[in-house]
């Protein structure tokens, strides 16, 4: 009996030895890409079995603050991070690396209506203030000839969680919108002066689809799993543009991308741009002081930046555009 | 008060006569170890509980500080400015969680009279039971999604009907907008029913039989006995049981944060979208940072404060209800 035991101890160490030269690269942060930051943390395992990355979406502050208080070998934020929040990284430095990027839809319940309705810029703000309240109000009537509109009251679904997805949609509500701005403002949670709330994207999309009326903004891919129709936005070159890879795209390679590589897309110029877009980040030292690690998160983002691109569209997110993508490559080369 | 409870055992066994020495002093060894096992644990938790009183009330100080008392008066959740009031949580925890027991209370002891008076097999009255305690087994976000997708339709339409005949009564006067009091309230009805039927029944056993067959012997019939007799000589445990089940109601979170509507606005209409203190900490403590998380904090404490006191009333009056049966 003492024999087995001893035998096993021993089995257990050896097979603890077999993978001490594995390395295991602990994350966290944002929800929203997380879907695709699954898909590509397994599919690199399954290339490099010597690499794992556990990655945990607590959420873009929560993963800010892990990767601040030195928990997390990388973060993830859809809010990127502030000047603030950068300074309060004590050792190691920061570099952001936006790493793939996705739009932000408005779906709807509306029964009887079939086509996907048009939302111009000065009526889908003024929704989400309360100010139109009807769906056969006369803005919005105007923009769709052609479609009988119920006459129902609006109800507004928003996130009742903090997230990177009311962050980047009150943003542009704010830029395009004097109004909100003033009103509510920008930020992870706002307060919404009507409307339910509802946890997660999921909670979301289900107001939607139990309540006719309700109107709210989801994240594309969501949207496009549970199917719910989607509103065509009016973007800033003042065109109807339905949300698709080709207008979240053409959106992305719109901005100008600085040497910080932090670019907040809050109102994207040129006439095919889907107007509600944003990148997601991932959070890195410049420095990493455990071996192996700095060359392990090097060459999965080289993965993931050239390979892991081609999985965006099928998960629904969007691909970086090329100009965006030298950038981000030589800003990875930086880590040491 | 758990010292006294731990100590007479190990004074006891040391001066049992009847067992060899050797084996008392082992025995009085394994008491002494087992009575500071004890004593730990029971002053562990309490430490437990102080300790996290003190952190969540050390976390809330910059709240504390720059909103003080204004923090219960003030109806703005505004993250964006940094500017927090709880007074449109407190009143959606309260309310939410007294329509609960409004709806909860009625059926709570009529399951619980249904389960002690004798009106079913003993055999059959167990399954029943069994079935009752299996509600309080059902975890909180099977309720929500029951919520959203079975009950939210019903109370919808229903809502709309009551808006559009009764209007102009305040408890009717949205149009309900899925989420709200009506949908949380029922369902969280329906989590504390266990709490408020086993209860109710342990305080309605409680009522000496000889009493009972007194009255029956001078006429009373079944329901006179119910009503008068057993009723009253419960109540105070019945009571209790719904204090009891009102410290639940307002903690419960998951199942609230999926139907109250998450909306931090203070309206009379049972249809209107609200919010609750737990709803809104299990949201924000996510994403929240700086001032943010100290007003979260204040909240919780609030909270903490409000279901202590609530459970240490249910259990005074539970204590009280089990000493007048020894009276008796």
């Amino acid at each position: 009996m003492k024999k087995l035991l001893a035998l096993s101890i021993v089995a257990v160490l050896s097979a603890c030895s077999l993978h001490a030269d594995t390395i295991t690269l602990n994350a966290s942060g944002a929800t929203f890409p997380a879907p695709i930051y699954g898909r590509w943390f397994a599919e690199y395992n399954k290339l490099h079995p010597d690499v794992r990355v556990n990655y945990q979406g607590i959420g873009s502050g929560a993963g800010i603050k892990q990767f601040t208080d030195g928990l997390t070998d990388f973060g993830a934020s859809d809010a990127a991070m502030s000047d603030d929040e950068i300074a309060a990284v004590k050792t190691g430095g920061v570099v952001l690396l936006p790493m793939t990027a996705g739009s932000i839809v408005l779906s709807y319940n509306l029964p009887g209506v079939t086509d996907s309705i048009k939302l111009p810029r000065d009526v889908y703000p003024a929704i989400f203030l309360g100010e139109i309240t009807k769906w056969n109000d006369a803005k919005i009537a105007a923009a769709n000839p052609g479609v009988t509109l119920p006459d129902m009251p609006i109800t507004v679904a928003y996130r009742a969680d903090g997230s990177g997805t009311t962050y980047n949609f009150t943003n542009h509500l704010a830029v395009i919108s004097a109004d909100f701005k003033t009103k509510v403002g920008a930020g992870k949670q706002v307060k919404f002066p009507v409307g339910v709330g509802g946890k997660g994207n999921d909670g979301v999309a289900a107001l939607i689809k139990q309540t006719p009326g309700t109107i709210g903004y989801v994240e594309f891919g969501y949207a496009m799993g549970v199917k719910l129709p989607m509103a065509t936005l009016q973007n800033q070159a003042g065109k109807f543009v339905a949300p698709t890879p080709e207008s979240g795209s053409a959106a992305l390679a719109a901005v100008e991308m600085p040497a910080n590589l932090r670019a907040f897309v809050t109102d994207p110029a040129g006439d095919t741009s889907y107007p509600i877009v944003t990148f997601t980040w991932w959070l890195c030292h410049t420095e990493y002081t455990k071996p192996g690690v700095a060359d392990a998160i090097k060459s999965l983002a080289a993965w993931c930046l050239t390979d892991g691109q081609k999985l965006a569209p099928e998960l629904g997110y969007l691909p970086l555009p090329a100009s965006v993508l030298t950038k981000v490559q030589a800003a990875t080369a930086t880590i040491k | 008060m758990l010292e006294t409870e731990t100590m007479p055992p190990s004074t006891a066994s040391n001066g049992v006569p009847w067992v060899s020495t050797k084996r008392a002093k082992s025995a009085a060894r394994f008491d002494t170890f087992f009575s500071g096992l004890t004593f730990v644990s029971g002053w562990g938790t309490v430490a437990l509980l102080v300790l996290i009183g003190l952190e969540v009330g050390y976390a809330s100080l910059p709240a504390m500080r720059q909103f003080g008392f204004h923090f219960f008066t003030s109806t703005d959740w505004d993250p964006v400015n940094d500017q927090y009031g709880a007074l449109p949580l407190i009143y959606g925890t309260l309310v939410s969680s007294v329509l609960a027991l409004l709806i909860a209370t009625p059926l709570g002891v009529a399951i619980a009279i249904f389960l002690t008076e004798d009106y079913l097999h003993h055999k059959l009255r167990s399954f029943f039971k069994f079935l009752v305690e299996l509600l309080a087994a059902i975890p909180s976000v099977i309720y929500g999604l029951w919520g959203i997708y079975i009950v939210m339709p019903i109370t919808t339409q229903l809502g709309n009907w009551l808006n559009a005949h009764f209007g102009w009564i305040p408890l009717f006067s949205t149009p309900a907008s899925g989420p709200g009091f009506l949908p949380a309230s029922f369902v969280l009805a329906i989590m504390i029913l266990p709490t408020i039927a086993a209860l109710s029944g342990a305080a309605l056993k409680t009522t000496p039989q000889p009493l009972k067959e007194g009255a029956s012997a001078l006429g009373a019939t079944r329901w006179d006995v119910i009503l008068q007799i057993t009723l009253p000589i419960a109540a105070s445990g019945i009571f209790g049981a719904v204090v009891l089940a009102l410290g639940r109601a307002m903690g419960e979170t998951m199942a609230l944060a999926m139907l109250v509507g998450n909306n931090n606005q203070i309206s009379t209409s049972l249809f209107a979208p609200a919010n609750t203190i737990a709803s809104l900490l299990a949201n924000s403590f996510g994403e929240a940072t700086g001032l943010q998380v100290a007003a979260l904090m204040y909240l919780s404490f609030i909270l903490m404060a409000l279901t202590l006191g609530i459970n240490a009333m249910a259990e005074v009056i539970l204590d009280r209800s089990g000493a007048n049966k020894k009276h008796l």
